[in-house]
């Protein structure tokens, strides 16, 4: 390679390494700041002193309650629109490409609409209707862990349908054939076969969905999401501290700047750890399953 | 078969195409139950009387908690379009030039391992992201060159830059390499140099997927939220100065709708705000992904 040749991979490359530079400045940085304040108490006890001392344990809980309710929405529907838009779907028809589009779309709208759409559908609507339907106070109709749960499914809808498609498509062709070759019905072949083969694939979606749901503060701002909590949520129905949250309220509104600094970084560090670690994971599973259908 | 299977599974069959169609009926929903809380800014005389379609898009102050609440959008849209314009004025060439490299210059190895940094950078959460700026990137941005104000346009874009490199990125990889390899063969089977493939050829054929590429992380930065709120200073200023603080549609919405009064006109114009930013990102993301459909059927033509 010389000249303009030579110019072009060298001005790519410092791209690259640009982009690289500030993805570890920003980890070196929150590790440096935030490693101090990570200790056995910094997990397991509450905030106190205004949240100028103590830990983050309510936000921990709050967070796995959070995707965990978040997963039970999420991966019912998402997996089965994958295997329909994967086995069923007639390519190339109008309404299948509407589908894509739709899913495509969803993909695209901003975190913090879907937070208005929480308020607007699931408590202002869904929820009222609850209260009304049941004679109950306000049970449903105010922001709770349940319908912060349910806002951040719909947001991870389009991961979910994408990666279970294409982890059931990527099931060999041969495989379906012999199912069917031993009488099995379509539906038969799929949970039997198909399913089984794309659970990594499915998983991957799963956990991506998870790491951004444990990340994202926009949509649970206004649907469930509190400054500050007495007690530990019990049911779906009560609010909850999270950790995204929490850096949002650590950074934005604290009494004391500089006692609140190291709580900030250490749940700025917790935060960061728990996603990238999710995030190698998924990655790590696509790469094997990649590797195993030689794609 | 037996007649109940037959009736199961047809149950079962219709359900996965319920779960599909699932996806088209919520894109419908969130318009409808965005727009709804909206709709008293066009048909409510007491919330009419406060503000109208004019105020909202004519006048210049956004002022809603005070004696005499003023709606003007402006200052708003123009925060938001010098954020996004900052943002992907950064990150467009940096995601195109890393694209460039790992799908034409880059060993395999090195190539499996920028891709999965790459992903790692998109799994960082936008709170973290706007944290880091509000944090650190503003003291040395300030350090250099002299802001008065910490926390500003410029701060917040970069660090919505950073948050959209890896959208624009995929994109355009992916791009690159759908592009045959034939089409590389025949520019250097013609004397081409690299360079030459690379730029009268490949990013030529590319250039729809770029394009959507570009598109997807525009609107992404225009929807973000979490980054401008911290790292923007959020003072609606009607002024381009990159300078300056700045608000967008999103961290308004964000700062402003736990405060609010349920019903008020401030609660109204602040849905409305979020039908608005969901009519512009639904355009900009239609008209990437049918430019991506488009470009894909073209070249499953040619390859």
């Amino acid at each position: 390679m010389k000249g303009w040749d030579k110019f072009f991979a060298l001005a790519s490359g410092l791209c690259v390494l640009i982009i690289f530079a500030f993805l570890f400045w920003i980890i070196f940085i929150i590790a440096r700041n935030g490693a101090g304040t990570i200790s056995w108490e910094f997990f397991t006890a509450a905030p106190v002193e205004g949240m100028t001392e103590g830990g983050i344990f309510p936000a921990i809980y709050g967070t796995v309650f959070l995707v965990l309710v978040m997963t039970v929405f999420l991966m019912p529907f998402g997996v089965m629109a994958g295997i329909y838009l994967a086995e069923y779907a007639p390519q190339n028809s109008r309404l299948t490409q509407a589908i894509r589009l739709a899913v495509n779309n969803l993909a695209g709208v901003p975190s913090i609409v879907f937070g208005l759409f929480g308020v607007g559908f699931f408590i202002q609507y869904a929820g009222r209707g609850l209260d009304r339907t049941l004679g109950l106070e306000t049970v449903f109709s105010q922001p709770c862990l349940l319908w912060a749960a349910a806002t951040l499914a719909i947001l991870n809808l389009p991961v979910v349908i994408k990666t279970s498609e294409e982890a059931i498509k990527a099931v060999p062709l041969e495989h379906r054939e012999a199912a069917f070759a031993l009488g099995a019905t379509k539906l038969k072949m799929i949970v039997r076969v198909v399913l089984p083969q794309a659970f990594s694939g499915i998983l991957t979606g799963a956990i991506l969905s998870v790491s951004r749901g444990a990340g994202e503060v926009a949509p649970i701002l206004f649907t469930g999401a509190a400054y500050y909590l007495p007690y530990i949520p019990k049911l779906p129905t009560d609010q909850f501290m999270e950790l995204g949250y929490h850096i949002f309220v650590l950074s934005t509104q604290s009494p004391d700047v500089d006692k609140t600094q190291p709580l900030l970084y250490g749940t700025i560090l917790v935060l960061l750890l728990l996603t990238l670690a999710l995030n190698t994971f998924a990655i790590g599973l696509r790469v094997r399953m990649r590797r195993k259908y030689g794609r | 078969m037996k007649r109940g299977e037959r009736i199961t599974n047809s149950i079962l069959e219709g359900g996965l195409k319920l779960s599909a169609l699932l996806a088209i009926f919520l894109i419908f929903l969130i318009f409808i139950f965005i727009f709804k809380e909206a709709l008293p800014i066009f048909t409510n005389p007491g919330v009419r009387s406060e503000v109208d379609l004019r105020d909202l898009f004519a006048s210049s102050v956004w002022q809603p908690v005070s004696d005499h609440p003023r709606f003007s959008l402006l200052p708003l849209f123009l925060g938001t379009l010098k954020l996004s314009l900052i943002a992907i004025l950064f990150a467009t060439p940096l995601a195109l030039g890393a694209a460039i490299f790992t799908a034409e210059f880059a060993p395999r190895a090195l190539k499996e391992t920028i891709k999965p940094g790459i992903e790692i950078l998109a799994g960082i959460p936008s709170v973290v992201m706007g944290a880091f700026a509000l944090l650190t990137l503003a003291s040395v941005l300030q350090g250099i060159f002299g802001w008065t104000m910490r926390l500003n346009a410029v701060n917040a874009g970069i660090a919505l830059g950073l948050a959209i490199v890896p959208t624009i990125y995929s994109v355009a990889d992916d791009a690159l390499r759908a592009v045959p390899g034939s089409f590389r063969e025949a520019a250097y089977a013609l004397g081409s140099r690299r360079n030459q493939a690379i730029f009268r050829v490949i990013i030529p054929v590319a250039l729809p997927g770029i394009f959507a590429g570009f598109m997807l992380g525009l609107g992404r930065a225009i929807g973000e939220t979490m980054i401008v709120l911290l790292a923007s200073g959020n003072a609606a200023i009607l002024s381009l100065d990159p300078a300056l603080s700045t608000r967008s549609f999103s961290a308004t919405i964000a700062a402003e709708l736990g405060e609010v009064v349920f019903g008020s006109t401030h609660y109204a114009v602040l849905f409305f705000i979020g039908a608005l930013l969901f009519v512009i990102t639904f355009i900009i993301n239609l008209i990437a992904n049918l430019v991506v459909e488009r470009f894909k059927v073209r070249l499953a033509g040619v390859a």
